[in-house]
């Protein structure tokens, strides 16, 4: 796979190179209902897991809810770099995920208020 | 001892879900000033790379002819309670890109248009997007200084948009302009799942 060299980053980037190398140019992640917008969270508070230090890092961020999006804002990494990851950290029960809901939920009225509230209050 | 998945466990530690907004519209219309202007954090940017097939590609082999590019959206973030997080996603200015990036609109809540009466033909194409694509939308002209004035009526002429299709003008660099606008495109959406379950409603009665 020429991953690696098509995508990589300056030298600047310093660590945030290796998780190209950590996601081994996998571009399909393992689980396929990552989204975005799917919330993650760290499964345990523990913090010495011994994992690579990418996924050390991504432990660390989600002790509270984050979106993907969020994860691969703050590493500055692809969104599919970061569902690679996520799908190992996932795959060895070391995060959950919750997928956003589907607009074909029924309660979508209730939802819709308590967005629309939420805006109100800002 | 048996290995709980980590997707039995999920409905009872996570219990916080997720939803979006897009915010469209042509090339430097001000989506991101507005994600800004409403978001708790400092935008983010988030990246994705999408392949684009180039023509008379065989599916089968797959390899050739594709070619990757890398995208980036900005997006915020409004808790609106610890259960329910928005996000606010800026489209990327580049229509051709964010047109393949299935993901970004897919189970979005409903998107706001941007439009710059300077150059109202700038986002006739993301209209059309959600369009096609059924995604509930409002349109919301963000009045730059020294911009044309239009009409309400003119403006919705001129994208050749339904009445029924919100209309506003705002100026998104304030945030009490920006959150009406949500204000405004929550009440439609709502409005929308008022009425598509209202006559569900009616045929449960009359089979009754
Ligand atoms: N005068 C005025 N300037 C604005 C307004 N909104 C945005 N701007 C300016 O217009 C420029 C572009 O705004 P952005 O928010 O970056 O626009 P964008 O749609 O995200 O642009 P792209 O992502 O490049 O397509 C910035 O310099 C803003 O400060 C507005 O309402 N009035
Ligand atoms: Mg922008």
């Amino acid at each position: 796979m020429k991953l690696e060299n098509e995508f990589w980053f300056d030298e600047d980037a310093g660590p945030l190179v290796r998780p190209y190398a950590v996601a081994r140019g996998r571009t399909r992640p393992t689980r396929h209902n990552l989204e975005m917008t799917t919330l993650v969270v760290a499964a345990r508070t523990d913090r010495d897991v011994n994992v690579d230090r990418e996924y050390a890092h991504i432990l660390r961020m989600c002790q509270q809810p984050l979106s993907i999006a969020e994860v691969s804002a703050t590493l500055n990494l692809p969104l599919v770099v970061v569902k690679v990851l996520l799908s190992d950290l996932i795959d060895w029960g070391l995060v959950i995920f919750r997928s956003p809901p589907r607009t074909s939920d029924v309660p979508q009225m209730e939802l819709l208020q308590a967005v629309l509230d939420g805006i109100r209050k800002l | 001892m048996a290995f709980v998945s980590s997707e039995t466990s999920v409905t009872h530690a996570l219990s916080a879900r997720a939803v979006k907004i897009l915010i469209a519209g042509g090339f430097g219309v001000g989506k991101t000033t507005m994600v800004g202007s409403v978001s708790e954090i400092r935008p983010l940017r988030t990246e994705e790379m999408l392949t684009e097939l180039s023509s008379g590609v065989d599916d089968l082999s797959g390899v050739e002819d594709k070619t990757t590019t890398t995208v980036a959206l900005d997006f915020g973030r409004i808790t609106i309670n610890p259960d329910l997080i928005l996000y606010l996603f800026g489209t990327p200015g580049q229509e051709r890109f964010w047109f393949m990036w299935d993901e970004l609109a897919y189970e979005a809540l409903g998107a706001v248009v941007l439009a710059d009466t300077r150059r109202l033909e700038s986002c006739f194409a993301a209209v059309d997007f959600f369009e096609r694509r059924e995604i509930p939308f409002m349109v919301a002209v963000n009045c730059f200084d020294n911009a044309p004035l239009y009409e309400i009526h003119e403006v919705r002429e001129a994208l050749s948009i339904d009445n029924a299709i919100p209309t506003v003008l705002c100026d998104v660099r304030k945030r009490n302009s920006s959150k009406q606008v949500l204000v405004t495109l929550l009440e439609y959406l709502i409005g929308l799942a008022r009425s598509a379950t209202a006559p569900a409603e009616a045929d449960v009665a009359e089979s009754r």
